[in-house]
């Protein structure tokens, strides 16, 4: 879901940032090195430990035999990524890594850990293994500002001008009804007016408005294909702050351009940059 | 002689950024065949483009997601114009299916009574055309076909049953489907199929790909 998160995590381990990470969301697991390995956490602050001492998140972190790692309890967002040096050994399908419960494929088994699982590494790690390397405070997203930045939809003027003040002006709120496959937003009802349309490609980010008028947001498990209008399409350089958002949290969308867009992109990119 | 020149004009294209990554490309807006084939064709000549992750063949468009490190929205859509405009190459007759139906679906008296049809002559109807595949997406392994009988058109249910069993055969508007999985659905179920539509070990893991044929026939239970 937070792709900067997980790239980040990967790369101050030193792995190639398509490498496979833990997501873990709202709780992290206990983990038990059997083997010394470097591993790092990234996105969510879900209070990380290592033999119960506070330790660091975006930061290398080395973990002797027999070391352990625990969670506190979440602290801010909702998803936290796990990246170990040399990767994660994942079963792959269909080019990726990513675990599809509803098709039972990819990751272990194609099913979510549980209690007693032994994760492996795919390779030994490359780098020597040096702890502390880290993403700089600066240079993290700012999770706490839950402002989406997105472009006009292909289907935004299904809105009324009163319609798109709210879509752009109104606070929503992420409902009970979220999972990585989108969020259902509550906060005022999008009227939309036309047609029904004939089903078309959907992509992550996308604000799919059905009959009622609660608007979706499209995350990364989203359905291939649908037929609702989309009247905003999230930028991907906000697809980060959407991916640690939970239910409960309030959010409001902000227009902006391409060219907008492409500086944000440009700026998560060159602060995974300074990690290589 | 050489072939008349195609008098069919080319269909103009919309462009609408969908966020920062991808674009949707319009042709039209219509359920039309000759529509979906450009869209079709379309798609398949964006694939083997270098600055194309993906592209999508929807019923009358495309959506393009692209590499925002390798082009422009306005780059990719002056190209997508120019592929549009170009004739598509004759489509060929996708592969036909034969999908044998147990048309006892748990709907299929309510749709009769709607339709103020008989239920064997829905049955008639349903497995008298050989549909096209338009569009495969929504879940894993499912496929909008169509398009129906004008007679066996019906809205969605008004509430969406919360679990559908897969293998339901279904209706809905022009369309018609199979649910290849367990999931939520507003389509009406006319009957079932024991034919696996998500083949999760092969590439693509669908049965069915755009621009197939299918032809449903009815079965003993």
């Amino acid at each position: 879901m937070d792709r900067f998160a997980h790239s980040a995590a990967n790369l101050v381990v030193g792995n190639p940032e398509a490498d496979a990470t833990l997501e873990c969301t709202l709780t992290g697991p206990h983990l038990v090195a059997e083997h010394a390995c470097l591993v790092a956490i990234a996105g969510a602050d879900l209070d990380p430990r290592v033999n119960g001492q506070a330790a660091p998140i975006w930061t290398g972190i080395f973990l002797g035999q027999g070391d352990r790692l625990t969670f506190g309890g979440r602290r801010s967002g909702g998803r936290a990524y796990i990246a170990v040096a040399g990767g994660i050994e994942a079963d792959r399908w269909l080019g990726s890594a990513s675990t599809n419960l509803l098709a039972a494929r990819g990751g272990l088994h194609g099913r979510n850990l549980r209690a007693g699982d032994q994760i492996s590494t795919s390779r030994e790690a490359t780098g020597p293994a040096v702890s502390g390397h880290h993403l700089i405070e600066r240079l993290r997203p700012q999770y706490f500002d839950h402002t989406l930045y997105a472009i006009a939809g292909p289907h935004v003027r299904r809105l009324d001008a009163q319609g798109r003040g709210l879509l752009f002006g109104a606070t929503f709120k992420v409902s009970r009804e979220a999972d990585r496959m989108g969020y259902r937003l509550d906060g005022p009802r999008l009227a939309t007016s036309g047609e029904e349309l004939l089903s078309f490609g959907l992509t992550a980010g996308a604000v799919q408005v059905p009959h009622g008028g609660q608007p979706i947001l499209l995350m990364a498990d989203h359905q291939t294909a649908g037929g609702y209008p989309v009247v905003a399409t999230v930028v991907s350089a906000s697809m980060p702050v959407a991916a640690q958002l939970i239910p409960g949290d309030e959010l409001h969308f902000q227009e902006v351009t391409l060219e907008r867009a492409r500086q944000m992109r440009l700026a998560l990119a060159a602060a995974l940059d300074t990690l290589r | 002689m050489p072939p008349p020149p195609s008098t069919r004009p080319a269909p103009r294209v919309r462009i609408h950024p969908l966020g920062d990554t991808a674009l949707l490309a319009e042709l039209g807006t219509r359920l039309d065949t000759a529509l979906n084939t450009r869209a079709i064709a379309l798609a398949a000549a964006l694939k083997k483009r270098r600055d194309v992750r993906q592209a999508v063949a929807g019923y009358t468009g495309v959506t393009v997601h692209f590499d925002p490190d390798q082009t422009t929205p306005d780059v990719l859509g002056a190209a997508i114009k120019r592929l549009a405009a170009k004739r598509p190459p004759m489509a060929e007759p996708g592969r036909l299916h034969r999908i044998p139906v147990v048309y006892e679906g748990p709907d299929l008296e309510d749709v009769a009574e709607r339709l103020k049809l008989s239920p064997p002559r829905i049955v008639e109807l349903h497995s008298m055309p050989i549909y096209r595949v338009f569009l495969v997406g929504f879940v894993p392994g499912w496929a909008y076909l169509g398009p129906l009988p004008e007679e066996l058109e019906l809205p969605r249910r008004h509430v969406p049953r919360t679990q559908v069993p897969a293998g339901s055969v279904a209706i809905a508007g022009r369309q018609t489907g199979i649910y290849p999985l367990p999931t939520p659905g507003g389509w009406h179920l006319i009957g079932r199929t024991s034919v696996k539509l998500f083949l999760p070990d092969s590439d693509p893991p669908c049965l069915f790909r755009a621009g197939d044929r299918v032809k449903f026939f009815a079965a003993k239970s």
